[in-house]
């Protein structure tokens, strides 16, 4: 038996799903990376449960509904290391700019003003908002924040071979909001 | 106006005032005026001229008697060698009604109901130097100011003392700024007199009183307004300046009332314009009403604000000393300092000097507020115990309850709790307990008082009266008063105290200005002595004083 | 320059340097390949150390100091980027964040904008005091500029530049602390503003994205500041 690898969970909350499409982009780097961790959780598979002991988890997205709010506690007891992956997860960005108007506003924004057909605010299957969009750290304690909309393929793989490697990646010179 | 012609106005009045037999003082400063004393004083005087006693008995205003929670406040005085009546009775709580029985009373036996206690610690204790003519002269009056020597002072200081003089004996008095951080005005004088500053010097008065529970400047003003003139034409002999602004907030009207006519009055008598008492020393003052921003009190925002700009402070240096208003060298002082320099000039330096602690000389007035027996004006040597100033002067806590502190230097100050009620009131005494002289604000809390909604509400007053110039003071003032309700509302956790303090520090030290440096300080010293009170809100989710709502179940809350 | 003006030396992260009397420590440091960072300073205009980023250490005075508006003394010990002011600045830097809507991703001045370069410069990783998100209207009244106040950081450039290179003083500062907004005129929407002569050196100066050109989509709007070196130079030529 080799050492164990390390477990490595991505989740997905109120974001554009880019930073995981970013996170796919690193192609065959993906396949290398592949004998070092095992990705135990993500949303591109399907476990209905979040794992314990991972060592790692990036979380893409803000803290946007309840259901998000849930799953960030979950994911911050099972987690030794938590990472804010992308602008969103670390100032809320995009879903933020909802926030100087308030949820009902949004909401018949959303689901009246612009709706053609049948237009309603949902009461199920859509999970409700929190007042406020918030930022991952906001809510649990973060160990490490990468910037970026989203950040390069490059800066996640930086991240997680200094990640395996003990070290904290110094992003200072590779990444910013926004890039 | 000359000197002699100046000793004859004196003695004409005071021949005048000895016409009357009695004489009835009605306050008529802010305090007793907001409860009807100037009904009180037009019923007097109706009763006078009823009984046809208008040539025995004078009815006039007074300022400020100084224990305003009695207020409506008169006194009457009677002159003669009648041993059995009292030369001088205080008279508390005094309604129009109440006209006909004083009136009475002038024959007889004073009226007890009323009857105010004089020989009490509240007026025992107290030295008045800044409030001596308060409460004694009618301050819409220039001749009563002249038959208590005023103005002699300022024409025996422009005919028989040399600019440098003056100054000296300020500096030997050790006169120490009253605006707030104790810059020794010598010093500052000085620095003004020596600035090469082509052909114009100004002399600014800073009226523009604003901490929360301070009314010390306005009543100087509403009762002795001359003085602050006759203070403010001595700097500006002795820096070489010609021109004085009064910058006072429009919210005191009858400062300002009384300021105009105190102004007029003078320049009528020679005592202000030009070429004053026959000297080629000119002055003229002039009054700008400022709108009520707080910050206008910092000088350079108040210079920029007289300046007719948008009052926001700049960073010094250059002090206003070097380039203050239109560029020119400033000397700008609060008005208890301007108040402190007749008597100064009078008496001597060396005199001054004797009251008062090694750094701190003179005395102090105050404005004693909150949960105590006597609210009102007081006005006591440097160094006094703060104990006594509660115990005896104050005459403690109402009700029973407990003393739990006493918050001095406004917004920039701090609340010193029981144990160091034996320290006493000076500059440096002050700055090490947390707190902070500032201009005179003294506000008593007792048990009901919880120090975390203190601190809120104090930072709420900074949030709301930072300018907003500098990144620190504008939106580190708003985020921790976002922290101090969360904890007030036991939502917080020790990471927000964690992250209060931080931004704390952060404004304290990156502030443009006074009000952005200072506005920590509430929180600061009430951590340093309430912190179990600031741990009962996060860890207990309780407010011990019984004072905040503390919300229930909060699921947002996350350690 | 008087020809009667004198040189001091001082020292500037312990590095020797000579300068002009008038020189303020910002000026002097540039000079020299010293990095300060500051967001309301702009050569050019006059300094009214607000944005407090560019405080620095002065051996023997105990406050912080603004370089930009703090004028150099002979024999100075200057120390530009200690740990404790790096920490500060970063503080600053998140209260900007956090008291505007500061959305780089869909910013017209993303990749270009002065705060979002300062953050990478500084090292502002997250920002740890809550964001206030408050409503601020954007002004796309002008025929060809837009004013976003959610991007705006207080820095008063377009109002000295309005004021003191252009003269028309269009721009103005309305309101105190918290509330605080740039307005055009007395309030007006920009577009209907008498004053404005539409030069758009206030969109050149402004460090963010707040000022922009119309038609400018995301990380399209880079600013031009050359011109304001040379109009003071040209100026100073005059007298």
């Amino acid at each position: 038996m080799s050492t164990p690898k390390v477990r490595v969970a991505t989740i997905w909350l109120d974001g554009c799903s880019g930073c995981h499409m970013s996170l796919l982009d690193m192609d065959e780097r993906l396949i290398e990376l592949a004998d070092k961790i095992d990705v135990v959780y993500t949303p591109l598979m399907d476990v209905k449960q979040f794992p314990k002991d991972v060592d790692v988890t990036l979380v893409e997205g803000a803290v946007n509904s309840h259901e998000d709010y849930e799953r960030i506690l979950e994911v911050r007891k099972n987690t030794k290391i938590l990472v804010s992956l992308g602008d969103c997860a670390i100032s809320a960005n995009v879903p933020s700019m909802r926030n100087p108007f308030g949820v009902e506003v949004t909401l018949k924004r959303a689901y009246v003003e612009n709706v053609t057909l049948n237009p309603q605010i949902p009461s199920k299957e859509v999970p409700p908002l929190m007042p406020l969009a918030r930022p991952v750290h906001a809510v649990v304690k973060v160990d490490l924040f990468v910037q970026g909309c989203p950040p390069s393929a490059d800066t996640i793989h930086f991240v997680i071979a200094e990640l395996l490697e003990g070290r904290t990646p110094d992003l200072s010179e590779r990444t910013r909001f926004g890039a | 106006m000359i000197a002699e012609e100046l000793s004859k106005t004196a003695a004409a009045e005071r021949e005048a005032q000895a016409q009357f037999e009695h004489r009835i003082n009605v306050c008529v400063a802010a305090s007793c005026l907001s409860s009807n004393s100037d009904k009180i004083k037009s019923a007097l005087e109706t009763e006078v001229k009823k009984k046809g006693l208008e040539k025995s008995c004078q009815v006039r205003g007074v300022g400020c008697m100084r224990l305003c929670s009695r207020g409506p406040l008169v006194s009457t005085e009677t002159q003669g060698e009648d041993e059995t009546q009292p030369a001088s009775v205080l008279y508390q709580n005094v309604t129009p009604e109440d006209a006909p029985a004083l009136v009475e009373s002038l024959k007889g036996e004073p009226v007890k109901a009323l009857e105010c206690p004089t020989d009490t610690p509240f007026f025992k204790s107290q030295v008045t130097i800044v409030l001596e003519n308060s409460g004694k002269i009618d301050p819409e009056r220039i001749e009563e100011y002249i038959a208590v020597e005023g103005y002699a002072t300022l024409l025996k200081a422009l005919t028989t003392m040399t600019p440098a003089e003056v100054i000296a004996e300020i500096s030997r008095s050790g006169l120490r700024g009253r605006g707030g951080a104790g810059y020794s005005t010598g010093l500052k004088w000085t620095t003004v007199a020596k600035a090469n500053g082509g052909s114009r010097k100004y002399v600014i008065c800073n009226a523009d009183e604003g901490d929360p529970g301070a009314f010390m400047d306005r009543s100087v003003l509403e009762s002795d307004p001359h003085r602050i003139l006759e203070g403010m034409a001595l700097a500006a002999y002795a820096v070489g300046a010609s021109h004085g602004y009064i910058y006072v907030r429009a919210e005191y009207p009858l400062a300002i009332k009384r300021l105009r006519a105190a102004i007029r009055q003078a320049e009528r008598n020679g005592l202000l314009g030009t070429n004053i008492s026959g000297t080629t020393f000119s002055f003229t003052v002039e009054l700008r009403l400022g709108a009520g921003a707080f910050v206008c009190g910092e000088e350079t925002a108040l210079i920029a604000s007289i300046e007719g700009k948008r009052g926001q402070p700049r960073p010094r240096p250059p002090y206003p000393a070097e380039s203050g208003v239109w560029g020119c060298p400033t000397l700008i002082n609060n008005v208890e300092t301007f108040a402190n320099i007749v008597p100064i000039i009078r008496e001597g330096g060396d005199w001054f000097a004797g009251i008062g602690t090694a750094k701190s000389k003179g005395t102090k007035v105050f404005a004693l507020t909150g949960q105590i027996h006597n609210t009102g004006l007081i006005e006591v040597p440097m160094g006094t115990p703060l104990r006594e100033i509660v115990y005896e002067i104050g005459g403690g806590i109402p009700g029973g309850k407990a003393f739990k502190a006493v918050q001095t230097g406004g917004p920039s100050g701090g609340c010193i709790p029981a144990q160091h009620l034996d320290s006493p009131v000076d500059y440096e005494s002050l700055i090490q307990l947390g707190s902070f002289m500032g201009s005179g604000g003294m506000i008593i809390m007792d048990e009901t008082s919880c120090m975390v909604d203190v601190a809120t509400y104090f930072m709420e007053f900074c949030m709301s009266e930072s300018c907003g110039k500098c990144v620190p003071c504008r939106v580190g003032t708003a985020h921790m008063y976002d922290l101090l309700q969360k904890i007030t509302r036991g939502e917080a956790t020790m990471a927000d105290l964690d992250l209060l303090l931080e931004v704390c520090d952060v404004v304290k030290n990156t502030s443009l200005c006074g009000l952005g440096m200072g506005a920590p300080q509430p929180i600061f010293s009430t951590l340093r002595y309430f912190r179990d009170e600031y741990l009962a809100h996060i860890e207990a989710k309780q407010c011990p004083a019984g004072v905040c709502k503390i919300h229930e179940g909060n699921e947002e809350v996350i350690a | 320059m008087s020809p009667t003006v004198r040189v001091k030396t001082l020292t500037i992260d312990g590095q020797a340097v000579g300068a002009r009397e008038d020189q303020t420590i910002m000026q002097v440091a540039r000079e020299n390949n010293i990095f300060v960072p500051a967001l309301c300073a702009i050569e050019g205009l006059t300094p009214v150390g607000a944005c407090r980023l560019c405080i620095v250490e002065v051996k023997g005075v105990n406050k912080l100091l603004p370089a930009c508006a703090t004028r150099i003394e002979e024999g100075m010990e200057v120390t530009t980027n200690s740990e404790r002011v790096a920490n500060y600045r970063r503080t600053i830097l998140e209260m900007l964040f956090s008291e505007g809507n500061h959305i780089c991703s869909v910013c017209v001045s993303n990749g270009h904008c002065e705060l979002q370069t300062l953050a990478k410069k500084l090292g502002m990783t997250h920002v740890r005091v809550p964001y206030r998100s408050t409503m601020r209207r954007v002004d796309a009244s002008h025929e060809r500029f837009i004013a976003d106040p959610n991007r705006c950081i207080l820095c008063t450039r377009c109002v000295r530049v309005c004021d003191e290179i252009e003269g028309a003083h269009t721009w103005d500062v309305m309101g105190r602390g918290i509330n605080s907004r740039i307005i055009t005129d007395l309030s007006q929407p920009w577009g209907d503003s008498d004053s404005c002569t539409s030069c758009g050196k206030c969109v050149n100066v402004c460090p963010t994205g707040a000022l922009f050109e119309k038609g400018k989509a995301v990380s399209e709007m880079s600013k031009r500041q050359e011109f304001l070196p040379y109009l003071t130079l040209m100026r100073e030529g005059k007298k």
